[in-house]
């Protein structure tokens, strides 16, 4: 009994140690998908992450502190995210770099809501995770999805000039909150979506719901979702020899969707992040990214690049992890990043970014409008 | 009217897939009363396999019908080894535990597949080749594809050669009887063990032809999408009459159709909705589904 007493004390004082070590790093926790069908999204801002802390690291930290990485995989689910936060929250986390998908960022906000910490997404562009003022504690590099839904409307409209639109949606909060921002668009401008429909994403097929569309004459389609639905979609329209125009969003403005489906991404449009690659802080951390990897980098790199130095930098002009600290020096400071010279409003979206029109060309993105 | 025909022929093949699934579903429970919860993932595998030989092949020159038949026979076979393993390393030991654990080892089995061909292979979604040919006579006909025309016909006849097997072999017969009374099987001397192997066997090639034809026709593939198919055809399966073959077939037709007419005339959020409502309402009326028997009392 005394031996197991001692032995239990001493593992106590142990763990009281461990944690008093940890103190003397920052903890930065970079939570997304990454493993899954969507890692392809989220693999690429733990890469951005990575490389930007070992750049701070090199010289010298953070107030005299070595950043340290807590990578946390929420394969894009609300419910492991929300297990995911409250992990991060135990193991000492002090900012967040994450989460990927909306859902997931909206299941694990609270918890870090709750703890007091800063966090800023790369990706996240549900709309309410900054306009309903739920979440002062949040920030992201990325224009909210209203602004994406009036980009792809204010297109069709404009550019492609079409009459009828069918809006679509995977029921999912990325993907619904997208396609009824889109359809309030158009009834703003006196045209009523033919069909407002959800689909359910990983179906067996969905030849129901392209006939659907097929049926009821639209010109365009605007899908709301990821890219593993949207090329089956896509793919049985083409199939199906439809001319309607598939419009989508930054789920889809991915090179894994071209890749997947293959001849039929030809002429698909999407929106995505402006194309900053002609910055050159932008052109330093692709090299960076291929000299390190040995590859392009993915989805959202650049955003999360962009979030990681902002991050840093808050923290260092604030004197300290404190949310309020560091939400004030969020809002105050203008930052250069790969993304432009960037700063946050009082809602935590960022000032100085936005989307652009993209069309698969040849088998690549090519930026078509802003 | 076109619109009606065209929903009718995408119920088609939606429900021949599943028909297809659900025939190892049915026949696994009629021999053993156990829900084979990987066999999903079997179908799965079988899709997986078919892409790796399909591409190999490719690169060797290979295209057109020949493409599709070795891609197809080979897929079988692998997904056969697979069923057949699966049921000695998973299910025989479990054969005299009480009911839960077969069936939790089978939940088990099913995140074990989905979780090694995940590792195995890659968690992004892959793009799987149209191995079947686009006819010339169907060029016209907007109401039915060719890969379409191609799985309905495939499972036709894949369903009449198991009720003429199951019907009019030894093996069929000894089928039948396990399935009936198995200790009394075992008494009069049917080998058992091999006759469950068998069913094994057939079902999970059954489940790879379907896994082939879907994933042509849909043109993707990924490692989780034997998740989905595999509740559908599991419903399917006991909205048919879990244990009955034909059952297994009309269920999934059934489920295939009311998916379809459901997002064609109502609304495709609702889906889910009416197929499993209809699942529901079938079974509160014939608690044994549409052509399930209800099993009396052994006196």
């Amino acid at each position: 009994m005394k031996r197991s007493l001692i032995f239990l004390m001493a593992i106590a004082f142990m763990l009281f140690t461990g944690s008093a070590f940890a103190a003397d790093t920052i903890k930065l926790g970079v939570a997304g998908a990454h493993s899954g069908d969507l890692a392809s999204y989220g693999l690429p801002t733990l890469n951005a992450a990575k490389l930007v802390v070992g750049d701070v690291n090199a010289k010298g930290g953070v107030l005299g502190k070595k950043v340290e990485i807590l990578p946390a995989d929420d394969v894009c689910k609300p419910e492991v995210a929300a297990n995911v936060a409250s992990k991060l929250v135990s193991d000492g986390a002090n900012v967040v770099l994450g989460h990927i998908c909306s859902g997931a960022t909206k299941a694990a906000l609270n918890t870090y809501k709750e703890a007091k910490i800063v966090v800023i997404s790369p990706s996240a562009t549900n709309v309410d995770l900054t306009k309903s003022g739920d979440y002062p504690n949040f920030f992201r590099t990325i224009s909210p999805d209203d602004a994406q839904a009036k980009l792809e409307v204010d297109f069709a409209l404009n550019k492609l000039k079409v009459k009828k639109v069918a809006v679509i949606h995977d029921k999912g909060d990325y993907g619904k909150g997208l396609a009824e921002f889109a359809k309030a668009d158009f009834e703003k401008r006196g045209i009523t979506p033919v069909l407002f429909e959800g689909i359910t994403p990983g179906a067996v097929d969905y030849s129901a719901i392209v006939q659907k569309i097929k049926n009821s004459g639209a010109d365009a389609v605007i899908y709301g979702g990821y890219h593993p639905e949207a090329a089956k979609i896509v793919s049985a329209m083409k199939k199906k020899k439809m001319k309607t125009f598939f419009i989508s969003d930054d789920g889809v403005k991915d090179d894994t969707f071209i890749k997947v489906a293959g001849q039929f991404a030809e002429g698909v449009y999407a929106t995505g992040p402006i194309d900053t690659s002609k910055n050159p802080m932008a052109i330093a951390a692709i090299e960076q990214h291929k000299k390190v990897y040995g590859s392009d980098p993915g989805a959202f790199y650049l955003n999360a690049y962009a979030a990681t130095i902002c991050l840093l930098q808050a923290i260092d002009k604030a004197g300290s992890t404190n949310i309020d600290a560091v939400s004030k020096a969020l809002r105050t400071n203008w930052f250069e990043t790969p993304l432009g010279k960037i700063s946050f409003d009082e809602r935590g979206d960022a000032k100085g970014i936005g989307f652009s029109m993209y069309k698969v060309e040849k088998g690549k993105y090519v930026e078509v409008g802003k | 009217m076109d619109y009606f025909l065209e929903l009718f022929v995408g119920g088609l093949t939606r429900g021949s897939i599943y028909a297809l699934i659900a025939l190892g579903y049915t026949m696994v429970y009629g021999i053993i009363e156990l829900i084979n919860f990987a066999h999903g993932e079997i179908y799965m595998i079988g899709a997986f396999t078919a892409l790796i030989v399909a591409s190999a092949l490719s690169l060797l020159g290979m295209s057109g019908w020949s493409l599709l038949i070795l891609a197809g026979v080979i897929a079988i076979i692998y997904s056969a080894a697979y069923g057949f393993t699966l049921e000695k390393i998973a299910y025989k030991p479990l054969r005299k535990a009480q009911r839960l654990s077969p069936l939790i080892s089978a939940i088990g089995m099913s995140i074990f597949l989905q979780n090694y061909v995940l590792l195995a292979q890659t968690s992004d979604f892959l793009s799987f080749p149209a191995l079947i040919k686009e006819f010339s006579f169907m060029e016209n006909i907007t109401i039915m594809r060719s890969s379409e025309l191609v799985i309905f016909i495939t499972t036709a006849i894949a369903t009449t050669l198991l009720t003429l097997f199951i019907k009019f072999t030894r093996m069929g017969k000894a089928m039948r009887a396990v399935a009936q009374d198995k200790t009394m099987a075992m008494l009069l001397g049917v080998n058992v063990n091999r006759v469950i192997s068998v069913t094994f066997i057939i079902g999970s090639a059954l489940a790879a032809v379907g896994g082939v034809l879907i994933s042509s026709h849909i043109g993707q593939i990924n490692f989780y999408i034997g998740f989905i198919a595999g509740i559908k055809a599991f419903t399917a399966a006991v909205l048919g009459g879990i244990g009955s073959i034909p059952g297994a077939v009309l269920g999934g037709l059934v489920l295939g159709w009311t998916e379809s007419f459901a997002t064609g005339y109502v609304s495709s959020d609702y889906e889910d909705v009416f197929a499993f409502g209809l699942l529901v309402f079938i079974l509160i009326f014939r608690p044994s589904g549409i052509l399930g028997k209800t099993s009396s009392e052994k006196v």
